[in-house]
């Protein structure tokens, strides 16, 4: 937006056009934003629901759109068309107000997300604590709908939100100050003259801040696990857990300030991935390629969006899988979790990561040393991982076989479908229960 | 909002509905908790909303015309409630089984145990918040309904049995399907296991949640599984074994202090939890052996077409997926029952559940009610 403003200015107009101008641009730019954002969050919301499907062995939408990805219009569509029904007891003003400051809190918070090199639209000197600060709204919205809605489960939804994200704001906070200390600033994306989080880290993963010590690594994972918290995912999702709480905070409401709702909490997936992608992963820097050289072509600066909105859709990923394979905690549980866990491990590795930088110098022997006792160990859990899941498909298999079942070939018995079987040592394996 | 905070005593109160349409209520099934907070101070539950008045049914019906209304005392138990209301006429009629009837019957039961597993365990983990246990479960669930629909025609309400025996013989390829589902079903046991019942979350929230001690349990009359969890050895199967269990082997899993958890406590829900599961493997194991042993011959015992049992009273009790259900039956020596009386495990299990929730939290009673297993049409009948 800045560089906008400075084209202006370039102009030399007079006074009058050039505030016009300038006003049209903040609107122009703020519908881009906004725009951006919905459509993201739309997608999202059928990339949950086809991973879903592919988790549970169903398929999951797929009849609006190629692969389904139109779906989100359809039922944006179909919501808007329903009645907008306002219980009559429910405190008027406020229920109608909260949708749209839950909306504001995380859709403002996409203006200071760098999609790519000067593909953001307010890169501001304190963008951190700006999208920290403004996802923070989006709590009044939800204590607001739980009160206003007169309703004895929105209330409880509503205090439960309200006491959650409060607490898990602070891991957070500390989760994400140990890239500003590492990079020295607060601004998200930058350029190579007034270098921001972004343009301070590089391409390739041994110069993300998240392998350079081992203290970094940690402060992603408690600002990941916090701001998951903070987003009401499961397993956090006790605001609106569904076999408690009917659908907590928003049980009252439908159309299209039901969808109000809806939208945010996926804007806000997408939104902690890519706030953990620019501070911890490197956000739009293509690898192997110095900031003068990404500026100098607009092919580039395609290149990092590409590479930005990747890494942010694998954490985007990982938030859908948790979401479909963990159960949910208690309040007490998760209270615990904040204050007995993340609180301290957030502290101990903001300190470590202050010592270090005081330590080791970038580029100075410890640093590299650092980076690789850091890279090392975290790609060979990673490795790990993936050689465990590969280890479990192959061994139970991936028992439902849709393919087979469309080529006509009935019936649940098939052996060619349960042929894996015939692998196991013993048929009953060794349960837990035993 | 004033008037949703109800005064009581020094502190406030906030009463909450719980149902009678409510998510984690499975059925219609009200819940009446006083919360202080998230604490509960109470829960009473409401019960009634599914009275279809299946006992008053029997006295209008001829004596073999009431067992597609025993079908839906229990609609995950279907095999167990036509077996019970059998065996209590064969009692008054003093019928001998055909053992091959006595097999079947078994196998039908067990084949019925593990499709009640399969909605309870999916729903206990879909009611704390992971559903996709909840979708697998039920998808073994369905391959099963498919084979108890090739047995009788029915998925959910089989009307399997008859007073004498049962109503259809089976042949080679359904017992090869039955042996083709256990081959495929014992892994995905292990698979739901190292998926879910491990989990440290689901753990926790079960784990000393809701325990119930022996003597509670004994007092209150909980049975099957949730009795068994709580430590008290004793399966009907085994101890007053009927139709062809005498001869079969298999064991009771019974509540253990730190069974797969170390924080698990004999009579927590987690127990209850893991009862059922071990309870899946046992049955595969008892239909493994039935397939093994199945005797040919009749699977009716001869009975005449007007059944007529001479005037006196009878009580048979079998060991359902949640335990005991027993039938009382009274003749007058007419072509109708003169009455019939149902004990369901349901009713004796949500009664406890006043008991044991003062001061768990919201999300606790959510999983009381899951492992207790609570079906609200076998609770009002």
């Amino acid at each position: 937006m800045r560089t906008v403003f400075e084209y202006l200015k370039a102009l030399q107009l007079e006074p009058f056009w050039q505030q016009l101008l300038a006003a049209a641009a903040v609107v122009v730019i703020a519908a881009l934003v906004f725009v951006v954002a919905l459509t993201i969050a739309g997608l999202l919301v059928v990339v949950e629901r086809r991973v879903a499907g592919r988790v549970q062995s169903r398929i999951g939408p797929n009849r609006v759109g190629p692969l389904g990805l139109l779906q989100w219009l359809a039922d944006g569509l179909k919501l808007i068309m329903k009645e907008d029904v306002i219980p009559a007891a429910a405190d008027q003003p406020l229920f109608r107000l909260a949708p749209y400051l839950v909306m504001v809190g995380v859709f403002s918070a996409f203006a200071s997300v760098p999609f790519g090199m000067y593909l953001i639209a307010a890169d501001v000197n304190v963008g951190v604590l700006f999208i920290l600060a403004i996802t923070s709204l989006g709590t009044v919205g939800i204590l607001m709908s739980g009160w206003a809605s007169n309703n004895k489960w929105s209330l409880l939804g509503g205090i439960r939100s309200a006491a959650q994200i409060v607490s898990y704001e602070v891991p957070a906070l500390l989760g994400a100050l140990s890239p500003v200390l590492l990079a020295g600033t607060l601004q998200m994306s930058g350029t190579e003259s007034e270098p921001g989080i972004v343009a301070l880290q590089g391409g390739w993963p041994w110069q993300w801040f998240v392998f350079r010590n081992p203290c970094a690594l940690g402060a992603f994972f408690v600002y990941f696990i916090a701001a998951v918290a903070e987003g009401n995912r499961t397993p956090f999702d006790l605001p609106e857990a569904e076999s408690e709480l009917v659908a907590g905070f928003n049980t009252e409401y439908s159309g299209m300030r039901f969808a109000g709702f809806f939208l945010a909490e996926f804007a806000n997936v997408y939104l902690v991935s890519a706030v953990a992608t620019t501070l911890f992963f490197g956000g739009w820097q293509v690898p192997g390629l110095s900031l003068a050289e990404q500026a100098g072509d607009p092919r580039w600066i395609i290149l990092g969006l590409v590479i930005f909105v990747a890494k942010a859709s694998i954490f985007c990923f990982v938030i859908v899988w948790l979401r479909w394979t963990l159960p949910r905690l208690r309040v007490d549980q998760l209270m615990g979790l904040c204050y007995r866990y993340l609180l301290p491990l957030g502290l101990l590795c903001l300190l470590g990561n202050a010592a270090l930088v005081l330590v080791a110098s970038e580029g100075s022997t410890v640093d590299w040393v650092l980076r690789l006792l850091t890279l090392v160990p975290a790609a060979a859990v990673l490795v790990l991982f993936f050689w465990r899941v590969s280890y479990h498909i192959r061994r139970v298999g991936d028992r439902v076989d849709l393919d087979l079942l469309a080529r006509g070939v009935k019936g649940r018995f098939h052996p060619e479908r349960h042929r894996h079987y015939g692998k196991l040592a013993s048929p009953t394996g060794k349960g837990v229960t035993q | 909002m004033s008037e949703i905070l109800q005064s009581s005593g020094e502190r406030q109160e906030l009463v909450l509905n719980m149902g009678p349409h409510h998510p984690s209520t499975h059925g219609v099934l009200r819940f009446v908790v006083h919360t202080d907070g998230e604490i509960m101070r109470r829960a009473v539950p409401d019960i009634g909303y599914l009275h279809r008045g299946l006992e008053k049914l029997a006295e209008g019906c001829s004596w073999a015309g009431y067992m597609p209304f025993t079908d839906r005392v229990n609609y995950l138990e279907a095999m167990f409630t036509n077996l019970a209301y059998a065996r209590a006429v064969e009692k008054l009629l003093a019928l001998e089984i055909p053992p091959r009837a006595q097999y079947l019957r078994v196998m039908a039961c067990e084949l019925n145990r593990i499709a009640s597993h399969c909605i309870t365990l999916g729903c206990i983990a879909m009611d704390l918040g992971a559903f996709t246990p909840f979708v697998y479960l039920l998808r073994e669930r369905e391959t099963i309904n498919d084979l108890i629909e090739e047995l009788c025609g029915n998925r959910i309400t089989h009307n399997y049995m008859r007073i004498g025996g049962v109503a259809f013989d089976v042949d080679e390829s359904w017992l090869k399907k039955v042996s083709a589902f256990l081959y495929h079903f014992e892994p995905v046991i292990a698979e739901f296991e190292s998926l879910i019942v491990a989990n440290e979350i689901l753990a926790k929230r079960m784990a000393g949640v809701g325990v119930i001690c022996a003597a509670d349990a004994v007092a209150w009359g909980l049975v099957g599984p949730n009795l068994r969890a709580s430590g008290v050895d004793f399966d009907l199967r085994r101890d007053q074994p009927y139709a062809a269990y005498d001869g079969l082997q298999f064991s009771v899993p019974v509540g253990r202090d730190g069974w797969v958890h170390p924080d698990s406590v004999v009579g927590d829900c987690y127990q209850r939890f893991l009862v059922r599961v071990e309870e899946m493997r046992q049955a595969c194991k008892i239909l493994r052996q039935c397939i093994a042993a199945l005797p040919s011959g009749e699977i009716m015992a001869k009975v005449p077409k007007a059944l007529r049992p001479p005037r006196g009273e009878a009580y048979a009790a079998v060991e359902g997926a949640r335990g005991e259900i027993g039938c009382y039956v009274v003749s007058d020596g007419g072509p109708q029952p003169y009455r019939v009386k149902w004990r369901s495990s349901s009713f004796s299990s949500m009664s406890i559940i006043e008991h044991i929730s003062r001061g768990l939290m919201i999300a606790d009673l959510v999983a009381v009610i899951a492992t207790l297993d609570v079906i609200a049409p076998e609770t009002d009948r």
